[in-house]
């Protein structure tokens, strides 16, 4: 096994024993910037090919809706069944939609990704059924009947935020390291080449669209049985804001990127509310218009300066 | 015996302006194809519509007996016809590895790996031969924007090389190479090329290129083709002195390049 | 019949106030090639500047027909102030990047509004109705509108008239439509470039600010209200084509016609339908209904 692998495993495996030790908010707060993690790697797939979507809360909100309607309605709270459910069904959404979707550029796939998860949200807000702007409760996850710690879920939601966020993190390193992901390199660089190189850009495309929406879907369940609580507003498109604002702070020349920036993300969100709540919005923006200005590789290429590690 | 390549009637408007008109021509293996004309006169959209990129008004376009009409370009160079750009096609923020690795992993039949690496010992090996007998191996790990001008066309025209087409298609291959280079670089193509038994056809506006390359010529004006013909012959003709290349044109065939 | 009259007037009244903001944002792109989010902001700070003005205004015991002025002016000045505040101080230093990076920055600026505005205004919701209410209302077809939503529709519809008067008519509008379509020519062809910008985020600004400070009498001002608009002036300018005032023009109607026909009709879908609406357009029609030509590539 290669000896980066072998790093990142045990890096992992001490984490997960660090829950066991770590106070509640702690483990809260991480669980949920590993997951938006998730969301952001996939969102790294679709950038480095050139293309900015502001529509993930479509399939973050989406992964989480199905933990909790797949939850209620299948009458169970096994936490592999719902989250598989979820990636399902965000991969089959993306599927038809990617069709579409991935035929366009720039400011319209911007644009028409931000039109989907609005449409989602629009039908979410009136659905009374699904709690309408309330949203509601999910149940805390089990794994087949078994919970650690004998404490209800977020310990378990922890553990699964953080194998989630290794085995996607070591699939993506690998990815963007294949045939496939050098493909989004080039289409971004230079789409005619591609297509003179005989390889079908809109299908690279697709293929990364699929991805991300399923890893968005993934990071959504996994918020829902964490938080313990779902609302339209995952797909209101702040939300999806949100998402872009972190991969470019995180940077993403590397897959770590996504997720040192989520926790830097949660970390400053929620010290910088604590501080000043009419402040915290102001202070981001300056610091998303400080790391563009200054460090437009996002805050990863300051750990490669200082490890003198390369990228991707 | 079916020509390679066959252009029938082939015509392309845009709206009141017509880029081409009845454009017939057919190549056979092996030939060596010069195209001439002033800027407008269709040699690029003619490349364009045989390799898919634009469709055609009107017209067919045969490869090898087949109907290659309405094909994208990635069908058309994988059936084998492959071109180089005007203004070379690259990925400019990757290193010249980079950007043959990517056409030699795109290539393989079938899905692409989402898993294995590209760059492997094999792979590398494989893209250090191509730029060696292109000559520009010693850019290996230069980022391709940084790269002058000939390097960058010689990169192109190997990359277009790599699908081992039976017909490949120069949009100027020497365009914006200083004038000592030009004959360098022409010969660095023509020995890769003829190795490889392709027809060649390419598109030029010095004159000195099309006579020490090519052993025919075709002429275009206004979206038509004036004259098709052997080079010399074409050449001395009157129409092409008139409306292409100016009177009173005198050929040198130099038996060496001077590189003064 | 009446149901018919009801959906037109309510979609009508709906596409004048979105006509105003997004005629700013469309014009803002057009010139600039920048998508504007924190046209939201412009909108909200024209708003709360437009409220609370006139409640200072009344409660200093002004006529009340004055009020209306200083909604106009609250919205002139505000938007000026931050348009110039935030062209000179910050979008300069911008310029010349990636479209997208762009609309990044200006999602920044969005953040950063958004908090000025709570602490200049605090979160407590304003309700300045007396413009609202002091214009009465009017039967038609026995259904009752207000006076001042139906003036709102021909103030839009003066503002249309005095943008394509501008852009059509004026020797400047010319110049600015001539950056619209090449920018480096007009540039070439001695049009100040740098000069044209400033004014145009100006003017979008301040209709941005007209927008908010026009519909503020009628509705509840509190934070959010930015950030829930420009979501809905982006659908009008995608529809109606980037760039376009006409185009906005046409958006406005379309998207305020069919949410008027979903609230009268189907009100589960009025959220929906205009997303919906918007999806329908750049399935089948990116560029939007009235678009400007690309360039050949190779």
């Amino acid at each position: 096994m290669r000896y980066s692998t072998m790093f990142v495993i045990s890096g992992a495996t001490a984490l997960l024993a660090a829950g066991l030790v770590m106070p509640g908010w702690l483990t809260f707060l991480l669980t949920l910037a590993l997951a938006k993690g998730l969301v952001v790697m996939g969102l790294l797939l679709l950038m480095r090919a050139g293309m900015v979507s502001f529509g993930q809360g479509l399939y973050y909100c989406l992964g989480a809706y199905c933990v909790g309607i797949g939850g209620d309605y299948f009458e169970t709270q096994n936490a592999l069944v719902l989250i598989l459910l979820a990636v399902l069904v965000c991969g089959a959404l993306a599927a038809v939609i990617g069709l579409l979707l991935c035929r366009y550029r720039d400011i319209f796939f911007a644009m028409f990704s931000m039109a989907f998860s609005m449409i989602l949200y629009g039908v979410l807000i009136k659905s009374s059924s699904f709690g309408s702007s309330d949203g509601f409760n999910v149940k805390p996850p089990l794994l087949f009947g078994w919970t650690p710690g004998g404490e209800s879920g977020p310990l378990l939601a922890y553990g699964l935020a953080v194998v989630a966020v290794t085995a996607v993190g070591i699939f993506a390193w690998h990815y963007l390291r294949s045939p496939m992901g050098y493909a989004g390199e080039a289409v971004r660089e230079n789409e005619i080449r591609v297509e003179y190189l005989g390889i079908s850009v809109a299908r690279v495309i697709y293929i990364k669209y699929l991805l991300a929406a399923s890893m968005a879907g993934l990071g959504g369940a996994i918020t829902a049985l964490a938080a313990g609580h779902i609302d339209p507003e995952m797909a209101y498109w702040t939300t999806s804001g949100e998402f872009v604002f972190i991969a470019l702070m995180g940077g993403t020349g590397h897959v770590a990127g996504p997720v040192l920036g989520s926790v830097l993300f949660e970390l400053i969100r929620t010290y910088a509310f604590q501080i000043s709540p009419y402040t915290w919005q102001m202070i981001l923006g300056i610091a998303l218009l400080a790391i563009i200005l200054y460090l437009p590789k996002g805050v990863w290429s300051l750990v490669e300066r200082v490890t003198k590690r390369t990228a991707v | 015996m079916t020509a390679l390549l066959e252009t029938r009637a082939l015509a392309r408007t845009f709206g009141a302006v017509t880029a081409a008109a009845d454009i017939n021509v057919t190549i056979n293996a092996g030939e060596i194809v010069g195209v001439i004309g002033s800027n407008g006169a269709g040699k690029t959209t003619f490349i364009n519509m045989v390799t898919g990129y634009l469709p055609p008004s009107s017209g067919e376009i045969l490869f090898r007996g087949k109907s290659i009409l309405g094909k994208a370009p990635r069908q058309v160079m994988r059936a084998g016809i492959c071109r180089s750009f005007q203004v070379a096609q690259l990925f400019p923020d990757l290193t010249v590895l980079d950007n043959v690795l990517i056409a030699y992993g795109m290539l393989k039949k079938g899905p692409l790996s989402l898993i294995r690496p590209l760059s492997t010992v094999h792979s590398i090996k494989q893209a250090k031969v191509l730029l060696e007998e292109y000559d520009i191996a010693e850019y290996l790990r230069e980022k391709v924007v940084t790269l002058p001008q000939g390097v960058r066309k010689l990169l192109d025209i190997a990359l277009a090389m790599i699908g081992k087409p039976q017909v490949l298609l120069l949009d100027e291959p020497t365009s914006g190479v200083a004038i000592d280079d030009k004959f360098e670089l022409m010969d660095t193509v023509m020995r890769a090329v003829r190795s490889s038994g392709a027809a060649v056809l390419f598109v030029e506006h010095d004159m000195d290129v099309i006579a020490r390359y090519s052993t025919r010529l075709i002429a275009f004006y206004d979206g038509r083709v004036l004259a098709d013909g052997p080079t010399a012959k074409v050449l001395k003709d009157d129409k092409v002195q008139e409306l292409v290349t100016g009177h009173h044109l005198e050929i040198s065939y130099p038996k060496e390049v001077s590189h003064a | 019949m009446k149901l018919v009259i009801a959906m037109l007037m309510d979609g009508v009244i709906y596409a004048s106030w979105l006509f105003i903001i997004a005629a700013g944002l469309t014009l803002i792109y057009g010139v600039m090639r920048i998508l504007n989010m924190a046209h939201g902001s412009f909108y909200a700070i024209g708003a709360y500047a437009g409220a609370s003005l006139v409640g200072v205004y009344l409660a200093g015991g002004y006529p009340p027909w004055g009020a209306y002025f200083m909604l106009l002016g609250a919205a002139i000045f505000s938007g000026a102030l931050v348009g110039i505040l935030i062209e000179r101080g910050l979008l300069r230093i911008m310029y010349g990047r990636d479209e997208v990076v762009m609309i990044l920055v200006t999602y920044a600026i969005l953040l950063i509004l958004e908090d000025v505005i709570k602490l200049v205004w605090g979160v407590d919701a304003y309700f300045t109705y007396q413009p609202y209410t002091l214009l009465g209302r009017t039967k038609l077809a026995g259904i009752a509108f207000a006076n001042y939503d139906i003036a709102l529709i021909f103030v839009s519809a003066s503002i249309c008239f005095l943008l394509w008067w501008g852009l059509n008519r004026t020797r400047n509008g010319k110049l600015l439509q001539a950056v619209i379509h090449d920018r480096d020519t007009a540039a070439f062809l001695g049009i100040n470039v740098t000069r044209m910008f400033t004014v145009t985020f100006v003017i979008g600004a301040m209709l941005g600010a007209l927008a908010g400070s026009l519909t503020a009498p009628g509705i509840s001002v509190m934070p959010g209200i930015g950030v829930e608009v420009i979501i809905l002036a982006f659908a009008v300018v995608v529809i109606g084509g980037l760039g376009s005032v006409g185009g906005a023009l046409l958006g406005a109607l379309i998207v305020g016609l069919s949410r008027s026909a979903a609230v009268h009709l189907y009100p589960d879908a009025e959220l929906f339908v205009i997303y919906g609406v918007m999806a329908l357009v750049l399935a089948f029609r990116p560029q939007g209904l009235f678009a400007i030509a690309t360039a050949r590539k190779i």
